[in-house]
């Protein structure tokens, strides 16, 4: 949520006196053009979105029934309701797709991650009017390809390996996955050498550019997201629920008692909403861990079922889900006179990514402000009426996924066991023989296996 | 190798002044086609003197050629110098070559965006570029030496939580960028943070590819490298020789004829080098580190790969030479592999350099070697062909590594663990490596 989505009427652009200022930035930018230096900076001046309607950000996206049901009220309070509204829809939203399940789930991520690297390139061209750059569009949208190929083809080689063995092509196309994305990439590579134009150089090593650092945000998180999700659904509903809390609630606690500036970037944010939103968010991720960590359906991994071919979460919950009396330090036990409290120890790790969120999440928020006021644009696209783009929704979303994953990758989980197995049975006979005996002396000193000859199961 | 690196002697700066004719392009060209302007003395100069500087204009000329052959054959020695070192000394260079390429990328968007005097930029370029290296190095020391690791304290603490430590320390530097934007400034900015990443994408990454290649064996190393500069040199000189038809008009000094001689000598050097150095155990064994003597060894049963085996050619071939067979390594076919891609897809790696240095209006990434440009110049092409070395090495050679097997079968839980030595044993039963009735040797 940035302060630079008032739609109120109220309030022009804040940084139209940066506009002289960057006038030198964006005249370098214009030097590379043969013959349109000077027709460019003078329209460069004024602020980016004017000329090109293709600035879908300005116009009002707001569906017409909900026009008419707010017809009466004045301009401030229908942007309210307006966003209270899809709030509620976007969060009923959530809901329903946790409930179709996994499947469903990841069909959600990878639009949401087409859509915002849609919002981002768009800007993009925007910025460097090079809408009609050759080739350029069709580029792009072939490196998302690639890379989602790559991504997605290691997540499936990793997870259902079953699968994968069982099918002829697909197991062809899991051994030399790396080559053939490989490939690809450099396909497309040699495209973009190849359609190099004498008088747009640097526009195009500008888009390319652009187009990487885009997938290297978008994409790479997008796919953090997934294997999360594959962890258990709990590490996908807890991290995004914490993130929109924390929105929520610091935006109400600014509302109501907000006096400090944050930030110059942000102005609209306050000390008093940041802690208070880091109160209410630790409070709650643990009441919401604890009520999830009970059902099967959000703790258990995402498995692949061989035999009826579709996902099942089904199992035994591991440790973290299961109940565990702590004892409380002396000081607690003063206060509240309980000796020992029952508590799932994930209830402990959801503080960690509380204060995550709160803390460091914001920081998100403001890198997107900073883009945004960089490249001035109110907003990333006008997908949501009163939110503006998919990119406005997800920014802080980003840098939590990616924290959640190293979290998980660290303190929770270890490898995978079936992963392990296929690569040892990859290994050359002497490797295998050398670590059947490594790992056979390991368990005798665990004492897993009895000192004398080893029974087979 | 681009056309523009061009060095009679005089305009060694490159132009930072953004040029906006087309004009400007062909004067830089035929200025520096390495014919200087002779000056033109008055008339009553002695002849001695016009003499004199007919002939030092004779040798200026060529100086340049000389000065790019003496700096070539300097850099080669260095290289085989470099080899014969071992890893450790190696991996430093690696580093270093790095290091500068990064440096030299930086410099160009400082000097494109004449941002030099940005708050913090500086420092923060730098510290991204340390965070992801130590990301990177972390990963490789623990796959690789994970006995060394293991004994440490502080090392295998540092390994355990690698992934976390590293992230927060990338985590800072993201939250000191946004911290230090300033108002007037943010476009660049934030134009300075994307040009650090990708450069960090392109360069930090494939140097850690190479470092991996090497690895597998220097000869990984060795030939990929030595395939690419070969290419360049012969490419160069069929140009210099037969050259007619323009490539591409990005390079207008590439032609036809030097891309397929190029090709074609470049497979047949390929081929004799894997012969060479396939012989010996220095080039071939993975590089290991030996716990008990503390230092890195190359020391193993060379591979089936490296083992001379005999090939029935094909019946084309058996009419030409009269062989019914030939003895050749395995490697040696996997060398054409290698030829091939340097020589047909390594120069595009050439032309986008060539084409982002038109972009930016510079003659050269830097000065740093005389003769050459800078470093970046020179390794333009090698990084793509270490990226496909990686991949092709991961496709088609290598298994898993053991060491990391074991380090990751360590991590597993003791159920797990039990699991999977139940399974490894029912295999290994199996395959017939271990006796049926299980008395197993502690």
């Amino acid at each position: 949520m940035t302060e630079l989505r008032k739609r109120g009427g109220g309030g022009g652009d804040p940084d139209s006196t940066d506009n002289i200022s960057d006038k030198e930035a964006d005249g370098d930018d214009r030097l590379g053009l043969q013959g349109d230096a000077e027709g460019e900076i003078d329209a460069d001046a004024k602020a980016d979105t004017p000329d090109v309607p293709l600035s879908t950000a300005d116009t009002d996206n707001t569906p017409q029934c909900l026009n008419k049901a707010l017809e009466g009220l004045p301009p401030r309070w229908k942007n309210y309701w307006i966003r209270g509204v899809l709030s509620f829809a976007m969060i009923s939203g959530f809901c329903l797709i946790i409930y179709m399940g996994p499947i469903a789930l990841i069909l959600v991520v990878m639009t949401v991650q087409i859509k915002c690297f849609q919002e981002i390139i768009t800007i993009g061209y925007r910025v460097y009017h090079s809408y009609e750059l050759p080739w350029f569009r069709t580029l792009s949208w072939y490196f998302l390809i690639c890379v989602n190929y790559f991504f997605y083809g290691e997540t499936l080689a990793d997870y259902f390996g079953a699968l994968v063995q069982r099918e002829e092509p697909l197991q062809f196309l899991a051994r030399y996955h790396r080559f053939i994305s490989f490939a690809l990439y450099l396909a497309g590579f040699c495209m973009f050498v190849l359609s190099l134009v004498k008088k747009h150089y640097r526009l195009q090593f500008y888009m390319f550019a652009w187009t990487h650092v885009t997938l290297l945000i978008v994409v790479t998180q997008s796919h953090l997201v997934i294997q999360n999700l594959f962890e258990g659904m709990i590490w996908f509903i807890v991290p995004i629920s914490i993130v929109i809390c924390n929105d929520i609630m610091a935006y109400l606690f600014g509302f109501f008692f907000g006096r400090t500036p944050l930030i110059k970037l942000s102005p609209k944010k306050t000390w008093e909403g940041f802690i208070g939103g880091f109160f209410s968010t630790v409070v709650f991720g643990f009441i919401l861990s604890y009520l999830l960590s009970q059902l099967q359906y959000c703790v258990c991994p995402v498995g692949f079922n061989s035999e009826t071919n579709s996902f099942m979460v089904e199992c035994e919950p591991s440790d973290i889900f299961v109940i565990q009396e702590y004892t409380l330090p002396a000081v607690v036990q003063n206060t509240l006179s309980w000796k020992t409290v029952n508590l799932y120890p994930f209830q402990i790790h959801s503080i960690f990514l509380s204060s995550f969120a709160s803390l460091i999440g914001p920081f998100g928020g403001f890198f997107a402000s900073g883009f945004k006021r960089a490249f001035k644009i109110k907003d990333f696209a006008s997908t949501i009426p009163g939110h503006g783009g998919i990119m406005d929704r997800f920014d802080c979303q980003y840098l939590m996924a990616t924290f959640t994953h190293v979290y998980i990758a660290s303190f929770i989980r270890g490898p995978n066991p079936s992963k392990v197995l296929q690569q040892l049975l990859m290994l050359q006979p002497e490797q295998q023989l050398s670590i059947f005996h490594t790992l056979n002396t390991h368990l005798r000193e665990r004492g897993m296996l009895p000192p004398a000859a080893a029974q087979a199961e | 190798m681009t056309e523009l690196r061009h060095r009679g002697g005089k305009d060694t700066e490159p132009p930072l002044q953004p040029q906006t004719s087309e004009d400007k392009y062909t004067e830089i060209m035929k200025a520096d086609s390495g014919v200087p302007e002779v000056p033109v003395p008055p008339d009553d100069t002695p002849v001695v003197l016009i003499s004199v500087l007919t002939v030092c204009v004779f040798f200026f000329r060529w100086k340049n050629w000389w000065v790019r052959g003496i700096l070539t054959l300097a850099m080669i020695s260095f290289f085989f110098f470099i080899i014969y070192l071992g890893p450790m000394v190696l991996m430093m260079i690696v580093l270093c070559v790095q290091i500068k390429c990064f440096h030299e990328i930086i410099t160009i968007g400082y000097s494109v965006y004449h941002s030099y005097h940005l708050p913090w930029f500086r420092t923060l370029s730098w510290y991204f570029l340390l965070c992801v290296n130590y990301f990177f190095y972390g990963e490789t020391v623990t796959d690789y030496f994970f006995t060394l690791v293991q004994r440490e304290e502080p090392l295998r603490i540092l390994s355990k939580y690698h992934r976390f430590i590293s992230f927060a320390l990338y985590l800072t530097g993201f939250c000191m960028f946004v911290l230090s934007l300033v108002k007037k400034h943010y476009r660049l900015q934030f134009y300075m943070f994307g040009w650090t990443h990708v450069t960090l994408l392109i360069v930090v990454t494939q140097s850690h590819l190479i470092i991996h290649n090497l690895f597998e064996g220097m000869i990984w190393f060795i030939v990929p490298i030595s395939c690419v500069i070969c290419n360049d040199i012969m490419a160069y000189m069929f140009g210099f020789f037969f050259g007619r038809t323009p490539l591409i008009k990005l390079s207008p000094k590439k032609t036809w004829e030097g891309f397929i001689g190029g090709f074609f000598s470049t497979i047949v050097f390929g081929i004799m080098l894997s012969y060479v150095m396939a012989g010996w155990r220095y080039f071939v064994c993975p590089v290991e580190f030996n716990n008990d003597s503390n230092s890195f060894q190359v020391d193993c049963e060379p591979s089936e790969l490296f083992q001379l085996q005999d090939y029935a050619l094909p019946s084309i071939l058996e009419s030409v030479t009269g062989w019914t067979t030939v003895r050749l390594y395995p490697f040696q076919i996997h060398s054409i592999a290698l030829s091939s891609f340097a020589s047909i897809v390594g120069p595009f790696g050439g032309f986008f350099a060539s084409g982002f240095k038109r972009a930016f209006k510079i003659k050269d990434f830097a000065n740093t070697i005389p003769g050459h440009g800078g470093i970046m110049d020179r390794f333009d092409c090698q990084y793509l062909m270490a990226t496909f070395v990686n991949v092709y090495i991961a496709s088609f050679i290598r298994g898993p590594n053991p060491s990391k097997v074991i380090q990751q079968l360590l991590a597993l839980r003791v159920d797990q663990q039990l699991h999977i030595f139940n399974s490894l044993k029912t295999h290994l039963t199996e395959k017939g490596l271990l006796p049926a009735v299980e008395e197993a040797a502690a």
